[in-house]
């Protein structure tokens, strides 16, 4: 049984009511923090701890913290990054559906180490209820004295408000999210400068996702070394698994970093193992679309022989050739009878569809990629185009302003290079894949012929 | 500071960015630039035609950048070291960002008026491979008009964003933008309205493509079929200083002064671009010069009358 820290009280009814919340030790953080620490021994703690950031890109947050400006005269801001678009991962939603308070007890924590006296959540549009609860906990949360002026009598002020994206994926790249606060179309910015050194209305700004933010609170109360012993190596505390696909249990798990995959594919407690009889593992996406998705050899063990574990360096052993990324946690599982180049389009259609459109290879390039894979996957194929597809992605890989491009090409490149066969089958069998034989079984078959087509 | 591009060092000021220190060694080591205007505030970083390696990212800091940097917004620092056409990996960038502008652009270049003082042309015919690999359908929008005098063609539009930010430069609100994203982007003005202003006419000059034209001057000619001559007179809106492409002793059309990189000198207001068509409007000082390379300045009598005089002066001697 894995240590819980964010879903440790999950199964106690009515969790996101503020009295209930309290009674489970809610805000006792924010409490600690304001009244006998500073700033400063806020930050160290979080450095101590050792948490990376939890939104992919798995940066530390406390150093990230360390680097915000402090200029004289000029406000911080603090941004929760909610808008958790990424395909595959549905984490935030959850967390912050059944358990608001703990982000906004985080919340208060690192604002308060930051200097912030506002702080954004910024919710992606598609989660409009969301907003709702969020807004109905900071009402709470400012009723009873947590936010607002002069909190607990120590003279720190702190507002925070929620504020709504427009349903674009790209306005979970940090420049992108403060360019649509500002009210701005959400174009990525060009780094430098950085959002430490100027962010939103050119002030110095941190952009955090909601479960960084959250578990701070946690690591105040409990101290960073405690938190720094669970998980494995720099992969500190636990993590949130958002596990979707062809397992029997669906569903969001919080893990200890550090635990193999195997085991959290196949433990009762966990996925609970595939989802049909008889069908077995093919492929695993291990962090959100964007990662490169692995074969069931490499997922399990990494190329040299050794168990693959759920940490940041695990996962990404072996580099792009054999490796992946642990991401945002979106794990998708796919079993036999899953066409892998139609899930490939399936994300190339995603990202074509939401490019931003500023720079110019993202643009084109993820386009075009869509329908190189649409041909390939509809049966109207030619040879070069398996080939055409890497080309396309080293084209855009690199080149873009923001990481979009990357994410948009990696998927695409992977792939080709673990699936060749079965691009090469769509190739060759022109008339079974218009026919959809290639479905290993008949109901799958049926669903696509019926629905998809 | 000191920086290094090509192997030609130079000295900048600090905050000069890769481009113009670039710029001020001059010749072929100038990286492209199709989205970066230096008169527009805010513009660079989008086309990704002027990436660079960054060998050496300062003399504290010798250690060479992970990625390509877009050369027209990253600032210099002392003792970096720069390649841009020495190194194979930008040329292969610069081509394939290229091959990537060109998928969606329809190359109507026969019929387009841009041709011949187009960046997109220039860089194609620099980099780009002949045949596209592309077999599917290019994007398709319809034309539109912005005001009586511009017509926007948005199948050619690189979305460099270099009109978005001058009408932002020009207009106290926001009138003119860009709707939608990804590949289906487009340049846009605010519903039913078009730029209302007496400088707008210069997002024509600024468009490095065939996106943004002139409708007075749509299919009158062929730009490398006029003389370009240096014209001014006096304007109580703008600086009076344009450029006259005159056939003969007809005005066909009035531009603003450009840079040897395809750069506004200064704005031109609209009264001098649009309604000052005659000869008689104009002081003309002497022909245009622009650069050997452009194929307007292919049969300059300048360069030729040079040649010439040199030719007689030797046989002379």
């Amino acid at each position: 049984m894995g240590r819980k820290i964010i879903l440790e009280h999950y199964n106690v009814p009515n969790l996101k009511d503020y009295e209930v919340y309290r009674s489970v030790g809610g805000y006792r953080a924010v409490e600690k923090a304001l009244k006998s620490m500073t700033p400063d021994e806020v930050v160290q703690e979080v450095k101590r701890s050792g948490l990376r950031g939890r939104g992919g890109a798995g940066f530390p947050t406390g150093m990230k913290w360390s680097f915000i400006a402090k200029p004289e005269g000029k406000p911080r801001y603090l941004l929760c990054n909610a808008d958790e678009s990424e395909p595959g991962t549905f984490k935030d939603r959850y967390m912050m559906q059944y358990n608001p308070h703990f982000l906004i007890d985080g919340m208060i924590c690192s604002a308060y180490a930051l200097g912030c006296n506002t702080a954004y959540i910024y919710v992606r549009g598609e989660y409009k209820f969301i907003i709702k609860i969020l807004e109905k906990a900071i009402l709470e949360a400012k009723a009873n004295g947590w936010l607002g002026k002069n909190i607990l009598g120590t003279g720190y002020d702190l507002e925070i408000y929620v504020h709504t994206g427009a349903g674009a994926y790209i306005c979970g790249e940090e420049t992108a999210l403060i360019e649509s606060i500002e009210g701005k179309r959400g174009n990525p910015r060009i780094k430098p400068p950085f959002p430490a050194v100027s962010g939103l209305y050119g002030c110095p700004t941190v952009v955090n996702n909601v479960e960084s933010l959250a578990v701070v609170s946690w690591i105040i109360q409990n101290g960073g070394d405690e938190y720094s012993k669970i998980g494995l190596g720099n992969s500190t505390g636990t993590k949130l698994i958002s596990a979707s696909g062809n397992i029997r249990k669906p569903g969001v798990y919080e893990i200890e970093l550090g635990l193999s995959v195997e085991e959290f594919m196949y433990s009762d407690e966990y996925c609970g193992g595939m989802q049909h009889e008889g069908r077995d593992l093919k492929a695993v996406v291990a962090g959100g679309s964007s990662v490169p998705i692995l074969p069931k050899e490499l997922i399990l063990k990494t190329a040299s022989g050794e168990n693959r574990l759920m940490t940041y360096e695990s996962l990404s052993d072996g580099g792009f050739k054999t490796g992946t990324m642990l991401g945002s946690g979106g794990f998708i599982v796919y079993d036999e009878a899953a066409c892998i180049v139609r899930n490939t389009w399936n994300f190339s259609r995603f990202y074509h569809h939401e490019s931003c459109g500023q720079c110019s290879p993202c643009r084109e390039g993820t386009g075009w990629l869509e329908k190189v894979l649409h041909r390939v996957e509809h049966g109207t194929g030619r040879w070069a185009d398996i080939d055409l597809l890497v080309e396309i992605t080293k084209k855009i890989e690199g080149n873009t302003i923001c990481p979009f491009g990357d994410a948009a090409s990696w998927p695409v490149a992977s792939a080709v290079r673990h699936f060749r066969h079965e691009f090469e089958y769509h190739v060759r069998y022109p008339e079974k894949i218009k026919n959809r034989e290639h479905f290993a079984s008949e109901p799958m078959r049926l669903f696509m012929n019926e629905f998809v087509k | 500071m000191k920086v290094t591009i090509d192997g030609h060092t130079v000295e900048v000021e600090a905050g000069t960015t890769i481009l113009q220190a670039a710029r001020q060694i001059g010749g072929d080591l100038v990286p492209p630039a199709m989205c970066y205007h230096s008169k527009i505030e805010n513009t660079g970083g989008k086309c990704r035609v002027c990436m660079v390696k960054v060998t050496a990212g300062s003399e504290k800091d010798p250690r060479p950048m992970p990625k390509l940097v877009p050369s027209c917004v990253t600032t210099v620092q002392e003792g970096m070291v720069i390649e841009n056409i020495t190194n194979p990996q930008v040329l292969e960038a610069r081509k394939n960002v290229v091959e990537l502008l060109l998928i969606n652009h329809p190359l109507d270049c026969p019929v387009c008026d841009q041709a011949g003082e187009c960046k997109l042309q220039d860089l194609s015919y620099e980099h780009g491979i002949v045949d596209s690999e592309l077999v599917e359908d290019k994007r398709v929008f319809d034309m539109v008009d912005i005001g009586d005098k511009i017509k926007l063609h948005m199948n050619r539009c690189i979305l460099c964003y270099r009109c978005v930010y001058l009408a932002d430069q020009l207009t106290p609100e926001r009138v003119h933008g860009v709707m939608f994203r990804g590949d289906k982007a487009e340049i846009s003005t605010y519903i039913s309205k078009a730029i209302d202003n007496e400088m707008s006419g210069n997002v024509i000059d600024v468009c490095p493509v065939g996106a943004l034209t002139d409708k007075t001057f749509r299919f009158k000619s062929r730009v490398w079929f006029l003389k370009p001559m240096n014209a001014e007179r006096d304007c109580d809106k703008c600086c009076g200083k344009a450029t006259a492409w005159m056939f003969g002793n007809e005005i066909y059309r009035v531009t603003s002064r450009h840079t040897k990189y395809g750069e506004v000198e200064e704005f031109i207001c609209n009264t001098c671009r649009y309604d000052k068509k005659f000869i008689t409007d104009w002081k003309i000082t002497g022909p245009r010069d622009f650069g050997q390379a452009s194929v307007i300045n292919q049969n300059n009598y300048v360069q030729q009358l040079k040649k010439v005089v040199i030719n007689a002066d030797k046989r002379l001697l």
